[in-house]
């Protein structure tokens, strides 16, 4: 008989999987419209990123406004690999250690990012957060890096500095980034990553080691005084999250073939994007961040038709999602309504 | 407190189903219009993309409007073949996802062919689809070298590279300067372009590039260092390979320490002379080159300046002329091969593909205008300098 918590985790799969199967049946069977359709990716990767927010700000308990930046880090860090490597490996494998290097190089900044950050606490973490994700975005911009048959050449300055032969192709261009990525990613594989990000949020918060990170959320000195190495935790939960948000952005920038660092996708106004799908899914609530990331990234879309009205109608519903989620009187007043009704499918309480 | 969270889970998921199934509503609406259209009169679509919303908004604006016109005009003269053209434009608010939603957005709409994304780095990413489908694409203003990276694609502006190099030859050939400073933002793909590009060329020219100094879009307001710079270095020039909101900062904080080179502007300066509390005279001598000026008095330009304004109650810009030209492009193009509309996206881009390396068009940006198969216009720069408060053309 399995237990509640295990019941629940597979109510999220089962969630994933069916949404899955239904658009691929409706892709399949023509009912799907080309702007759907380039929809999904983008709403795994969203999906993807809510949920290692989520285990930073919702288990951990650390409010990050940079996580972006760690998705930064790996599309970079992936797309870089992929240019490179674009006309020597076969897709698969390299697609794979693309993966495996975005996760790494964000995994190894979420680490090193930690060491000072988590220190911290509250508001001034979220600050220095800000501050990295926008640092992240800066330094990338001046980046310039290009290979040629001598090797890779490297300079802060501009292309010209590079020093390339004729035939040498210049990879990360400053502020115009990386453009010509392979176009790897699919429906497919973002619903993998999907499934395997939850696998691994859900299953590190019903270990020994997740009671431990929630206890530090939930009283830090009382979680101290019974031996838990604070610290120690802390990191782990938070190398986790940023490696998650690195695999994101590896979806990102194999979606798109264009990966410039910009305000508009890796900036702190991105960041806090993530933020809202996190609050409005519900602190601590993983599947609830993967339905929100979905809803919220497909509404703008889908209010296309009202032209410039849908940032209007978009932020009215920000507003009137929030309320009825949130506001005591409203889930007083649910109570009452909805109360007697059953329904299947009871989760943990955040 | 479970059964709030039942009943958020619930509805959450409520929530998800239907906007799932408003996503095949829409599909089915589209396909349904479609095939009305396939089946009653034939009609050409072509669609729009650029930045209707955000801090590029008047670029996306300016082309969208601008082939609005240009269609509305060709419908009223009888159409394209005598087909009539439908038009539709989406915002992609400067952001390259949403610049392939808005393309996927179109083609759902039935979109044969396709002007824009309005800005580079939304039209390298919207061609690596419409390179898939097949379609037609032709950007006004996507600028950066690797927008016509595909057969597929085409441009009216120049590409950054090239307005680099007709700048370092235009100012090594009519002897401007001996020492060039410039000015650029790093941050931003077109000037970079430029920028790059004009110092490789300055190789070998009759200047030296003596100071080269970038901002970013998130200091853009004070410019008195890089202008400090230039002047220590003895620069008699200042090229500037940046848009007009800025260059209107730098001559005014120019003016106020008493530099006063002679500035160079590419196309991206068009537009100075209408900046807001803007002292004009300050442009007095500022030498740019513009494929397009608003004041240019042959009959085309007045007429289109007129229209515009009219409609839309302001001065159009080189990206509306642009855009204005691409669409009669395409015209020129369709009707050099007798496409008609019932024929399939890929086998149109096909035939256009072929029109446009043999076609020679006339417009705004350009009396002659012709296109070598990789997509790259060939058209001549032109020179104007501000005098009196008016383009002069040099």
């Amino acid at each position: 008989m399995l237990n509640k918590k295990s019941k629940d985790n597979l109510i999220t799969y089962a969630i994933v999987i069916a949404a899955y199967a239904l658009f691929q049946i409706l892709a399949l069977t023509g009912n799907l419209s080309s702007h759907m359709k380039g929809l999904l990716v983008p709403m795994t990767y969203y999906a993807v990123i809510a949920v290692a927010l989520n285990l930073c700000v919702g288990i951990l308990g650390e409010l990050s406004i940079g996580h972006c930046g760690f998705m930064c880090i790996g599309a970079f860090t992936s797309a870089f690999f992929s240019k490179v490597t674009a006309g020597v490996l076969p897709t698969a494998p390299r697609f794979f250690l693309a993966f495996i290097i975005g996760i790494g190089f964000a995994a190894l900044f979420g680490f090193l990012i930690g060491i000072p950050v988590l220190r911290l606490k509250g508001d001034y973490l979220a600050i220095v957060t800000l501050a990295f994700g926008e640092i992240i975005k800066n330094v990338i911009n001046a980046f310039y890096i290009g290979v040629d048959k001598s090797g890779l050449h490297f300079s802060m300055k501009n292309s010209m500095e590079l020093g390339m032969e004729p035939d040498g192709n210049i990879i990360v261009n400053g502020a115009m980034g990386i453009t010509g990525t392979p176009h790897d990613a699919n429906f497919t594989v973002g619903i993998v990553v999907l499934l395997i990000s939850l696998f691994v949020v859900q299953n590190l918060v019903n270990s020994r080691d997740g009671r431990a990170i929630m206890a530090i959320r939930d009283n830090y000195i009382a979680a101290e005084s019974t031996g838990i190495n604070v610290t120690g935790y802390k990191m782990m939960a938070f190398t986790i999250s940023a490696a998650i948000a690195g695999a994101a952005g590896v979806l990102f920038s194999h979606n798109i073939t264009t990966l410039t660092a910009s305000s508009q996708y890796f900036g702190y106004n991105a960041s806090i994007m993530i933020l809202v799908y996190v609050v409005l899914g519900g602190i601590g609530n993983i599947r609830g961040s993967v339905i929100a990331a979905c809803i919220l990234y497909l509404l703008p879309e889908l209010l296309r038709g009202l032209n410039a009205y849908r940032m209007l109608i978009y932020s009215i519903i920000l507003i009137v999602m929030m309320i009825v989620n949130w506001s005591p009187k409203v889930i007083e007043w649910r109570k009452k309504t909805f109360g007697k009704v059953k329904l299947p499918g009871r989760k943990e309480a955040a | 407190m479970k059964k709030m969270n039942k009943f958020i889970s619930v509805l959450s998921a409520a929530v998800l189903a239907a906007s799932m199934l408003a996503g095949c509503g829409e599909t089915a609406a589209d396909s349904a219009s479609g095939q009305s259209g396939a089946s009653g009169d034939k009609v050409f679509k072509i669609g729009a993309i650029g930045p209707l919303t955000g801090g590029a908004a008047a670029y996306g604006i300016a082309v969208c409007n601008a082939a609005e016109l240009a269609v509305e005009e060709i419908n009223e003269k009888g159409g394209i073949n005598g087909y009539k053209v439908e038009y539709r434009k989406e915002d992609d608010e400067l952001n390259s996802e949403k610049s392939v939603n808005a393309y996927n957005t179109l083609k759902d709409w039935g979109m044969q062919l396709l002007v824009g994304s309005t800005t580079s780095a939304c039209s390298i990413a919207v061609s690596e689809y419409t390179k898939q489908d097949n379609m037609f694409q032709i950007t006004p203003s996507g600028s950066a070298e690797d927008c016509v990276l595909y057969d597929n694609v085409f441009r009216v502006c120049f590409s950054d590279p090239n307005q680099g190099i007709a700048s370092a030859q235009y100012i090594s050939d009519q002897g401007l300067a001996t020492k060039v400073g410039i000015i650029y933002d790093s941050s931003d793909v077109y000037s970079n372009g430029i920028y790059q590009k004009f110092v490789q060329e300055s190789a070998g020219k009759s200047f030296e590039v003596v100071s080269a100094e970038a901002f970013t879009s998130d200091n853009n307001t004070d410019f008195s260092v890089q202008l400090q710079k230039a002047k220590d270095a003895g620069a008699d020039l200042v090229f500037l390979p940046i848009y007009y909101k800025e260059a209107a900062l730098i001559l005014t904080q120019a003016n106020t320490m008493g530099y006063a080179p002679t500035f160079f502007g590419v196309d991206g300066m068009d537009g100075i002379l209408t900046v807001d509390n803007f002292d004009t005279s300050l442009a007095e001598g500022l030498m740019l080159l513009t494929p397009f000026a608003a004041d240019a008095t042959d009959d085309l330009t007045v007429n289109f300046v007129k229209k515009y304004q009219e409609k839309y109650g302001e001065i159009p810009n080189q990206f509306a002329a642009d855009a204005y030209d691409a669409v009669y492009i395409l015209k020129q193009a369709i009707e050099a091969k007798g496409v008609t509309p019932d024929m399939s996206v890929s086998d149109i881009c096909e035939q256009v593909k072929t029109a446009m390396t043999e076609i020679e068009a006339s417009g705004l940006t350009s009396a002659k205008m012709t296109w070598a198969a990789n997509g790259e216009p060939n058209k001549e720069p032109k020179a104007v300098v501000i005098q009196n408060g008016a383009y002069v053309s040099r």
